[in-house]
């Protein structure tokens, strides 16, 4: 009953159908479906391997795939299409496990960059953008700072204000937390919540399944390849139902 | 007028070609051993030799090649030593070659650990066998690809020897364009045969880097 | 026996000492502005340009790099004219010292362009830069800070080669010193006037780029 309703009244904002993708050989990616509805949280978890981050990437276009549909907010992933492709990924946001800030910027500098020269905004408006994310993300004084002079944690919070500065429609986490000393992952997790409550749409790739558990309207495992079994988080933990997912599980627990 | 062939000109510039090769043996060998007294003693009494050997790099790789192939031709004389062309530039070049040698050379061995003279030291091993035995074979490794290298430039650097009048290949090449009236086909072909001895060595000094690289990963 | 020596001689010639500075320095500012330029453009081509580009880049690279420059120049001085293109002195020792940066940099920046992180490149495209916007302004600054200290190098080395320009009659500070010498007869004294203004004007150049790097070519 409540899934017929969000299908229906919640528009789908990316939509993956039949998507397959191979490195040479290999194929790493064997049939992918998956819809996900406007505003929802959704965790992909799984074994080093089974794709979950192959499969992110190919949202945003990193990642090029033979077979298969993806679209984003209706629009159509075309590679050849330099123009289409950065129209796509101006809706969708990507956050890196090794954070990626340009060194050679200023925190303020390293979000004000997208805005002014994709977006077009002048110099004011982005340095205002940029203000006000950093405040979002708790860094309101580090707009002058090198990424170099910030803790792990703190870059992670860059990155991710740089993300919402193009102010993305889907926000794709690619294991934020996994370069981060443990003492660290707090700080970038309340961010994350933070979005997920306010209503933006999330997928992420995460080892933190309590993190999954507490924030996801949905949790997709993936095995080898293809999306094993998914389902509400609470379901999920609490009554895995194939073997492949009570054994991942059960391995965490170790 | 005679009428010069491309033959006559390729073959009178093969001619002058063996002197600039010998020149760059002469300068090479000559400057790989004053480089690397140099180096010893850099080496060996870092305290002492330290500024003389970074004043007399400076000296060298801070003031053009064409000049101090000037001053030891005209220092010589003036100083009332009357030597053939051949020394001077030989000199001359021998000199700018070692102090290159002797600085690239430095900084193979400066990227040897600190600990491996500790290590070495620590067993009592003489200054003589910490070189013979420890640091010389590592740093070795590491210096020979850019030493093939600079061979190239040593090579490139004996065609200034021209300037003061040496007939080595690039001289010839001036000497016949002025005959022949062709200095279009001249200088191509001179710059070909500079080409044709540097290009192999830097190839083959790139390929020593990459091997080099490739172990040490 | 006793060698005297006279550098006042030298000196009384002072105005011709000013004019040869300044055209050394002149040739080496156009060689740095314009050869830098043609190095990145090239080394942008090597890296990721069209295939059909790289390869007469490649040959460009290789060919100034194993060849003399004052072949190079004589080349262009003397050789150039038979098919019609003439140049005067100062003219051709220009272009000279610019190909020749321009090579032994598009090598250098390559180097520093290829050590670019992935990660950059990636985190770049997801915030919808175009691949224009990611080369000049996420890969090549920090490529061009990698390599500063190696392209100052490179530049020293060009300007002190400028001396050869002389050789063409181009009114350089090696010319000065050739001129002097003939005005006074003070041959050696000339040349060590002169070669001592080179070594400072290098350790100037030097001191001088390392500071302009961070703060006019890719930021801090």
């Amino acid at each position: 009953m409540p899934l017929a309703a969000e299908s229906h009244a919640v528009p789908t904002i990316v939509d993956i159908a039949g998507l397959r993708k191979s490195y040479g050989s290999t194929e790493v990616l064997k049939g992918i479906d998956l819809r996900v509805a406007r505003g929802e949280v959704i965790s992909i978890i799984g074994r080093s391997g089974s794709g979950k981050s192959t499969l992110l990437r190919c949202i945003n276009g990193l990642e090029m795939f033979q077979e298969g549909g993806l679209s984003v907010d209706g629009k159509s992933l075309l590679y050849d299409n330099a123009t289409a492709m950065r129209e796509l990924r101006q809706s969708v946001g990507m956050i890196f496990q090794s954070f990626n800030l340009f060194p050679h910027l200023t925190v303020g500098r390293n979000i004000m960059l997208a805005p002014t020269l994709v977006k077009k905004r002048d110099k004011a408006a982005a340095e205002e953008i940029a203000t006000k994310l950093l405040e979002r993300v708790g860094l309101e004084d580090k707009f002058d700072a090198m990424p170099d002079q910030l803790s792990g944690g703190q870059q992670q919070r860059v990155a991710i204000a740089r993300a919402l500065a193009m102010e993305p429609k889907v926000l794709l986490c690619d294991e934020v937390t996994s370069a981060l000393d443990p003492e660290l992952v707090g700080e970038v997790l309340r961010v994350v919540e933070g979005l997920a409550n306010e209503g933006m749409t999330l997928l992420m790739v995460t080892h933190e399944m309590n993190f999954a558990r507490k924030v996801s309207d949905r949790v997709v495992f993936m095995h080898q390849g293809l999306v094993h079994e998914t389902g509400h988080p609470s379901e999920l933990f609490e009554n895995p139902k194939t073997t492949e997912l009570q054994q991942f599980l059960s391995s965490l627990k170790d | 007028m005679v009428d010069f062939t491309l033959w006559d000109i390729l073959r009178n510039l093969i001619i002058a070609a063996q002197w600039t090769v010998l020149l760059s043996l002469i300068a090479f060998v000559g400057g790989g051993l004053v480089g690397l007294f140099w180096l010893l003693l850099r080496l060996w009494r870092p305290g002492a030799f330290k500024l003389p050997f970074a004043i007399y790099v400076q000296l060298f790789q801070g003031t053009p090649l064409l000049m101090q192939l000037f001053l030891s031709y005209f220092g010589l004389r003036l100083f009332g030593v009357e030597v053939s062309v051949w020394v001077s530039v030989s000199l001359a070049l021998t000199l700018y070659t070692s102090a290159f040698l002797a600085e690239i050379w430095r900084g193979c061995v400066a990227s040897i650990p600190k600990g491996q003279w500790e290590a070495s030291a620590s067993l009592a091993l003489s200054f003589g066998e910490q070189m013979r035995y420890i640091i010389a074979p590592q740093a070795l490794r590491i210096a020979i690809p850019p030493t093939v290298g600079f061979l190239v430039q040593v090579i490139k650097g004996t065609a200034l020897a021209s300037v003061v009048g040496f007939v080595e290949l690039t001289r010839a090449g001036n000497m016949i364009a002025n005959v022949t009236y062709e200095p279009f086909t001249v200088f191509a072909c001179v710059g070909l045969m500079y080409f044709i001895m540097c290009y192999p060595i830097s190839a083959y000094a790139r390929y020593l880097e990459r091997k080099t690289h490739a172990v040490s990963r | 026996m006793t060698v005297e020596l006279n550098f006042l001689a030298v000196f009384q010639d002072w105005p011709m000492l000013v004019t040869g500075v300044i055209w050394t320095l002149g040739l080496t500012a156009i060689a740095i502005v314009v050869g830098l330029t043609v190095a990145v453009a090239c080394a942008w081509v090597r890296t990721e340009g069209p295939k059909w580009l790289a390869i007469p880049v490649a040959a460009y690279v290789e060919l100034m790099r194993n060849t003399p420059f004052i072949v190079q120049l004589f080349f262009i001085f003397f050789g150039l004219p038979a098919l019609g293109v003439r140049f005067s002195p100062p003219v051709a020792s220009g272009i000279a010292l610019v190909l020749n940066l321009g090579a032994y940099g598009t090598e250098i920046i390559r180097a520093g362009l290829l050590a670019t992180p992935k990660g950059q490149i990636e985190a770049a495209l997801s915030l919808a830069l175009s691949k224009f916007q990611i080369f000049t302004r996420v890969v090549l600054p920090p490529a061009l800070k990698k390599v500063w200290p190696a392209l100052v190098s490179q530049i020293v080395i060009v300007m002190l080669g400028s001396a050869v320009c002389g050789q063409i009659a181009t009114e350089e500070l090696s010319y000065a010193a050739n001129v002097i010498s003939a005005n006074t007869f003070r041959t050696f004294e000339a040349y060590i006037i002169a070669t001592a203004i080179y070594l400072v004007l290098a350790l100037m150049v030097r001191s001088l780029l390392n500071w302009a790097g961070p703060r006019f070519i890719f930021g801090r």
